[in-house]
């Protein structure tokens, strides 16, 4: 087995930038925001590295790094495969936008923002490429500490409740999740995470392990009931934190169902197939409508977030490959997509310093640019075909349709509504007669504006149009994983009935 | 090559004018997305010919799409009869109004924008009519669907025009909705969505129950009726109606180009190109029929008392897609498309024509304050003229008459040889036809004929408009007079089989054809008495006796008012849909979110830990993110230190 590696450079890269930036001069605020440009830009270049040189016709992990750590079986392991990879990539892109969207937003403690932010890089990157379990949950509950500092420190002023919520929430799933782990590695005698995924687990254990992780991964998700801190959160956070919120720590809840909850307890996941369903479309219709009525334009989009993430519980718990596919590429596109709609929040309320709707309207006479990206993104949400929301959302409901009928048509309803507050969001904001003395002189979008939207308005295009490069990567991890569902459900039947 | 033309000229066109228009200017962009439209037009004529004449049929792969599992679906272009006679549909129209907006639009600032969104929608309309399987079909769908909404809400700084515009797209989602699931269905039944995989397995499939929504039903017939409503809401048929008439806030151009003459047309033709499918689903087609003669009837009904010039004409376009679906549903697909291909050349007319009125009247929509004006607009009264003639369905019967007579009449006959129950298919589109002559006349006289009404120094300036106007009216005028005899004979004629080949399918149990050769000579004469019924009493009403209009409106004082608020269906969904929407979100969002989840939850915890805290803790910072921060190391270090030592030894102990 190698030693360090390009996952672990990907990974500890940002790290390292984050120390340099702290041995910085206080007041060197363009230095610190340099160079956590120059660290995340190089990031995403090996993040981009792994992607061309990753094999789409393996099955297994790749990359893989092993070293002895904490003595015994507990292992320093990464690797990535066709479900994790994309993931690294997308973290590692989105990073350097949110540095250059907080290039002006953000005067006050810069040093202190880029390290928060560099370190959060590194810890996300290693939850998508740990390879063991004590290792993953170091970086998945790591994770939330630089976020609590970025939405506690340059939050707005309802910061203290949102973090606290926030905290609230994510302590209960975490406890539960770590005891549910150290079982895993009484049983199974290993924390080794390919070990495990071939470990079989008896059916009652499977049971209470599924619920622990669930508890965890439905928080972070956030699925419903347990959604209520994510508006809270993205309202008080700033735009940049709320871009990674909703690009990335959403997906750690999709990841974790893909990595630990489908493979590992599978026949648990079967049973409780019909609670995550039930709770999927409970997440797209009741918060779609919530959403219809919001009149902060943050809170709005927060629950279109959870909306969308009910696609991916959806796919992900129809255990077929289209459904799983769909989850994975919802999972991407919405990475993308929501991050730049609170992207696009960003900017008007660098400008205005509002976040409510009503403030806005008629913004297209000044801002022509901006109307088009806000509609692009917007047309993105509604999943419109030839946007990457299209790809997920349909694939997601092609599976469920397959799964239970029901469902299906439940959750097709979303098509509907999704439609109803994302335009009636748009025409408050941006058409009619600007007519608000506040909006008067506004300016559209500046340069560093466009370099941030640029890419994405091309990336949300081009893989509505060509997915295939996304799900060329998944395709073989995810028929393996639905395959190795389907063969422990068809084992853990003949035993019973045995 | 030729196809790649048709197709990505005018989407080619729409990327320079959008994003090069300012660099440019109008009119070079007016220049570039005509002249493409332009030559794509031609190139589609020339198509035309050698696909319904010299029988070429082709499948051109141009880029792999979704790819998951089984499940894979490339864009592909689909070329037989029905994609050629659309093209030319598209096109064409699509030329004329591009050429007549550079009329019409001269004095709007933002022109680079409206030609470009045309050629977009020109785009999307053509992938959606070259699909070669249901998933590209639902992104021209969806694709027109964008664009509508964005022309509709062109002028963005009109209210009315921005409700409007939300109005369509989410109207025409309700429709998507059933549409998308009948794709779901249709993969979940096929294993595929490719039209010729799902055609051919058809047959096989047809009779078999198949599990939806805890029930059993006839898969075919579950799966065509899903997809039918897309083509409901579209095509604004009866119960999804409600956004065409709201969508004539756009800009008269748009109306005759989308919600004339293609897009709403586009729920025909996805029912003629699924005829493998809804073959083979009776009961899907007897509501085909029934949603189709219903929304003849409702539609005119409406378009009797209606004032705007540009609503007459939308209520029209809605009854009309009603005659097209009737045909459908009883099997003659032939007849549907025909009658498509028709009213696109007199109904695109009669738009531009109502355009050209309204340029002349300084945007004046109200015909209450029109009448008169033969005399000051020649021209456009005489294409109008020629466009009611054709709408009415002039004609001898037997014989020959302008194109919407070929048509129209075609079905009407075609729906008294199907022997719907009590023939109420007939007898629905007999009376439709009566009340289309109807509006159609009154909208004549009181437009041009009569004392004005108009304010006189509206009336003394109202002026023909330019040539770049009136050459489409004339050409779209031509077509609305020959398009019937010239094209009657290998469309639904004694060679439509040669024309249509394997685009169009009939099943074993279609005789629609052979029965209309039996049916009674009067049933030919009906809509021909109708017709003159109703250019009568238009007639009598309108310039014999002015006075009556009023008169009856007063008698039928319910009635009257029951058609002219439009059967208060918006009232109904009003009521219905949208108020419980928002008061759903809002109860959901101040309640279920607030006073439960939150209120239970961590509010609750919060405000005890909040207060033991702060009686407890002298050292506290007040800011709850140290404590997580620190609760959160403190737990890391103790998973890490417990997992260090033997866990085993722990947990023996404490499960054990």
């Amino acid at each position: 087995m190698t030693g360090f590696g390009v996952l672990s450079l990907v990974t500890f890269f940002p790290l390292a930038g984050a120390l340099f930036i702290a041995t910085l001069n206080k007041e060197a605020k363009g230095n610190a925001r340099w160079i956590a440009l120059y660290t995340t830009l190089f990031t995403f270049g090996v993040s981009l590295y792994i992607w061309a040189n990753f094999d789409k016709s393996a099955s297994g992990f790749q990359f893989v790094e092993e070293m002895e750590w904490l003595g015994g079986s507990i292992k320093y392991k990464m690797g990535v495969d066709g479900i994790s990879v994309l993931f690294v990539v997308l973290t590692a892109f989105l990073m350097p936008l949110c540095i250059i969207a907080s290039w002006e937003s953000i005067e006050d403690r810069v040093k202190e923002y880029m390290i928060a932010f560099l370190v959060l890089e590194t810890l996300m990157i290693g939850v998508f490429c740990a390879l063991d379990l004590l290792l993953f949950y170091l970086f998945f509950e790591g994770g939330l500490i630089p976020m609590f500092l970025i939405i506690g420190v340059w939050g707005g002023p309802r910061r203290v409740y949102a973090s606290f919520k926030f905290f609230l929430y994510t302590l209960l799933g975490s406890v539960l999740m770590l005891i549910a782990l150290m079982a895993m590695y009484w049983h199974a005698g290993t924390t080794d995470i390919p070990t495990l995924l071939t470990h079989n687990f008896p059916p009652d254990m499977q049971w209470w392990l599924w619920l622990a992780f669930f508890a965890s991964f439905a928080v972070k998700m956030p699925m419903w009931p347990v959604h209520t801190w994510l508006p809270d959160a993205h309202v008080e956070a700033p735009t940049a934190g709320s871009v990674i919120l909703a690009g990335i720590l959403l997906k750690m809840g999709g990841y974790g169902f893909l990595r630990f909850s489908l493979p590992m307890f599978p026949v648990a996941s079967q049973e409780f197939a019909p609670l995550v369903f039930t709770l999927s479309v409970v997440a797209i219709i009741y918060t779609s409508l919530v959403a219809l009525a919001q009149e902060d334009v943050k809170k709005l989009i927060a629950y279109s977030s959870v909306a969308h993430m009910g696609f991916v519980t959806m796919g992900i718990f129809t255990f077929t490959v289209q459904g799983v596919d769909g989850a994975i590429f919802q999972m991407l596109s919405h990475g993308l997509v929501s991050a730049a709609l609170f992207l696009c929040v960003g900017v008007v309320y660098d400008r205005v310093h509002t976040r409510e709707i009503a403030a806005y309207g008629g913004l297209v006479n000044r801002m022509p640019m901006y109307g088009f990206v806000f509609m692009v993104f917007t047309l993105a949400n509604v999943g419109l075909p030839g946007t990457s929301g299209f790809i997920g959302e349909f694939l997601t409901l092609l599976g469920a349709f397959k799964a239970n009928t029901w469902v299906a048509f439940l959750a097709t309803t979303g098509v509907v509504l999704s439609a109803a507050y994302a335009l009636y969001l748009y025409r408050r904001m941006i058409f009619g007669p600007l007519e608000k003395p506040a909006l008067r002189s506004i300016t559209d979008l500046g340069y560093r504006e466009v370099v941030v939207f640029t890419p994405l308005v091309l990336l949300v295009i081009f893989f509505g149009f060509y997915p295939a490069p996304l799900l060329d990567v998944t395709a073989v991890s995810v028929k393996k994983l639905v395959s190795n569902y389907e063969a422990a459900i068809k084992a853990a039947s003949a035993m019973s009935v045995r | 090559m030729i196809y790649h033309a048709i197709v990505f000229l005018p989407i080619l066109g729409a990327l320079i004018a959008g994003f090069l228009g300012r660099v440019i200017g109008a009119r070079a962009s007016e220049i570039i997305t005509t002249l493409f439209v332009g030559i794509a037009a031609v190139l589609s004529w020339v198509a035309f010919v050698q696909v319904g004449f010299n029988g070429e049929t082709t499948r051109i792969p141009v880029l792999r799409w979704v790819t998951s599992g089984e499940l894979d679906v490339s864009w592909a272009l689909r070329i037989d009869t029905l994609t050629a006679v659309m093209l030319v549909v598209v096109n064409s129209v699509s030329f004329l109004v591009h050429l007549y907006s550079i009329g019409y639009m001269h004095e709007d600032d933002s022109r680079p924008r409206f030609f470009a969104y045309l050629s977009m929608f020109t785009f999307a309309m053509l992938a959606l009519v070259t699909s070669d399987n249901f998933l590209q079909l639902f992104f021209g769908w969806e694709g027109v669907g964008l664009a509508s909404y964005l022309l509709i809400g062109f002028w963005y700084l009109k209210p009315e025009a921005n409700a409007a515009a939300i109005k369509a797209f989410v109207v025409n989602r309700v429709g998507d909705f059933g549409f998308a699931l009948g794709i779901l269905g249709v993969f979940a039944v096929f294993g595929s969505i490719g039209f010729d995989a799902v055609f051919r397995a058809a047959p096989g499939v047809a009779g078999k129950p198949m599990e939806f929504l805890g029930q059993q039903w006839d898969t075919l017939t579950v799966l065509c009726l899903l997809l039918f409503l897309g083509a409901m809401g579209k095509s604004a048929q009866f119960l999804l109606h409600t956004w065409l008439p709201d969508a004539m806030e756009g800009p008269t151009p748009v109306s005759a180009l989308i919600h004339a003459a293609t897009m709403v047309t586009a729920g025909v033709f996805m029912v003629a190109r699924l005829s493998p499918l809804f073959e083979w689903a009776p009961i899907a087609l007897e509501v085909v029929t029934l949603v189709g003669a219903v929304t003849a009837f409702f539609a005119a009904t409406v378009g009797l008392v209606q004032n705007d010039i540009k609503r007459v004409v939308a209520y029209s376009t809605c009854s009309q897609l009603g005659y097209m679906f009737v045909a459908c549903g009883i099997g003659a697909y032939s007849a549907a498309i025909f009658h498509l291909f028709t009213h696109a050349f007199f109904k695109a007319l009669l738009f531009l024509g109502a355009g050209s009125v309204i340029h002349a009247m300084h945007h004046e929509q109200d015909m209450r304050k029109m009448g008169g004006l033969a005399s000051k607009v020649r021209i456009t009264w005489i294409v109008m003229l020629i466009g009611t003639l054709s709408l009415t369905g002039v004609g001898i019967p037997h014989l020959i008459g302008f194109a919407g007579f070929h048509s129209k009449d075609a079905i009407i006959e075609a729906a008294f040889a199907a022997h719907t129950p009590g023939n109420y298919a007939f007898w629905l589109l007999v009376v439709a036809a009566f009340m289309t002559a109807f509006y159609s006349w009154r909208l004549m006289f009181m437009t041009f004929h009569g004392t004005t009404r108009a304010d006189q120094e509206t009336y003394a300036h109202a002026h023909e408009s330019p040539w770049v106007m009136l050459v489409p009216l004339l050409l779209l005028a031509l077509g609305a007079v020959a398009a019937g005899f010239a094209f009657k004979t290998v469309f639904i004629g004694d060679g439509y089989k040669e024309f249509w080949r394997a685009s169009l399918f009939e099943g074993a149990g279609n005789h629609i054809r052979h029965a209309m050769h039996e049916i009674p000579g009067w049933v030919g004469w009906a809509p021909f008495v109708a017709m003159a019924a109703g250019f009568g009493l238009s007639y009598l009403y309108y310039i014999v006796a002015p006075w009556l209009p009023a008169l009856t409106a007063r008698i039928f004082r319910p009635l009257y008012l029951f058609l002219l608020n439009k059967w208060y269906f918006d009232e109904l969904y009003d009521w219905l849909f949208v108020r419980p929407a928002f008061w759903l979100g809002r109860l959901f969002w101040k309640k279920g979110d607030g006073a439960i989840i939150d209120g239970l939850g961590p509010d609750n915890v919060a405000a005890r830990v909040l207060w033991t805290t702060g009686r407890v803790v002298k050292l506290q910072t007040g800011y709850v993110y140290h404590y997580a921060f620190a609760m959160l190391v403190g737990v890391a270090i103790i998973v890490t230190a417990f997992m260090f030592h033997d866990i085993r030894a722990l947990f023996s102990g404490v499960m054990r």
